[in-house]
């Protein structure tokens, strides 16, 4: 069904991947800062647990690009075939991912969380096949 | 100071894991029952939340980011992003023991390669720990120090 050049194939699975991590970025970080959700759900509520997750710009660009990365997602399905697009782009977002909270969330990511990055994103592929 | 996980936070992890893969399958599920949805027939999605099928489904999947989100706010997201991974594992098992779909050699490797890299993160630490304060060239009172740095 691929009715796209290399090029545009692989841009556009770039673009999924990119978004998506952006997305898990965003929110991680906003997460982060709002702080462990169990203490603020036995101090404030669900109520005050809801708003704060939700109050926050972080997690609301978050979740913008989680919605552009479906959408992108939605155009390259249209134009690269399902068993192309699905895993390499899951692939390459848990690679891009273990890069991106090393960089910008400063995570530890050692060996060990190496070796699983790079296990799974094998292991996506594999499940396609 | 290593971060583990209490049971109760292990059971997030495993609701992550069973929210997704068990939501995106009754999604699929009540979408074959609506039928394909046309560009020019959008309005068939308002007819697709009224399957039951459908509305489980979405269900589930706002329990996955609900949990999600709460394992984002004590744990790593290198830590969580192969857990999420393992709901592949749980779809793939479901649809060869409940749909008894047959799974190719690959999609076993692929199975035993995910187990493998969760296995992996799950014995480390869960959090990355960051110093709160900006270190200073004074000296530290030692009462500061913990008793492993003072000894």
């Amino acid at each position: 069904m691929t009715i796209a050049n290399g090029l545009e194939t692989w841009t556009s699975i770039t673009s999924v991947a990119a978004t998506a991590v952006a997305g898990d970025i965003l929110t991680a970080g906003a997460m982060r800062r709002i702080g462990d959700l169990d203490e603020i759900r036995a101090k404030s509520g669900l109520t005050g647990a809801i708003k704060a997750v939700v109050g926050s710009p972080m997690f609301l660009l978050g979740v913008c690009s989680m919605a552009l990365s479906f959408f992108t997602l939605l155009f390259t399905l249209s134009v690269v075939d399902v068993s192309l697009a699905a895993p390499a782009s899951a692939a390459m977002t848990y690679i891009g991912s273990a890069f991106a909270a090393k960089i910008f969330l400063h995570e530890n990511v050692d060996r060990r969380r190496w070796f699983a990055a790079i296990f799974v994103c094998i292991g996506v592929f594999l499940l396609s096949r | 100071m290593k971060h583990t996980l209490t049971p109760q936070r292990y059971l997030i992890l495993l609701a992550v894991m069973l929210t997704a893969s068990v939501g995106d399958t009754l999604l699929s599920h009540g979408m074959t029952q609506v039928g394909p949805v046309a560009l020019h027939h959008l309005g068939l999605l308002l007819v697709a939340l009224k399957n039951p099928w459908v509305i489980s489904g979405i269900a589930l999947l706002i329990g996955f980011f609900a949990s999600y989100l709460t394992a984002l706010s004590w744990a790593d997201l290198t830590f969580v992003l192969p857990s999420t991974a393992f709901s592949y594992v749980i779809v793939a098992l479901l649809s060869r023991y409940w749909l008894h779909e047959t799974i190719s050699i690959y999609r076993w490797l692929g199975i035993a390669l995910i187990v493998c890299g969760v296995g992996f993160v799950a014995n480390g630490p869960s959090l990355t720990e960051h110093p709160t304060e900006q270190p200073t060239n004074r000296p530290v009172p030692a009462v500061a120090l913990s008793a492993e740095e003072r000894s």
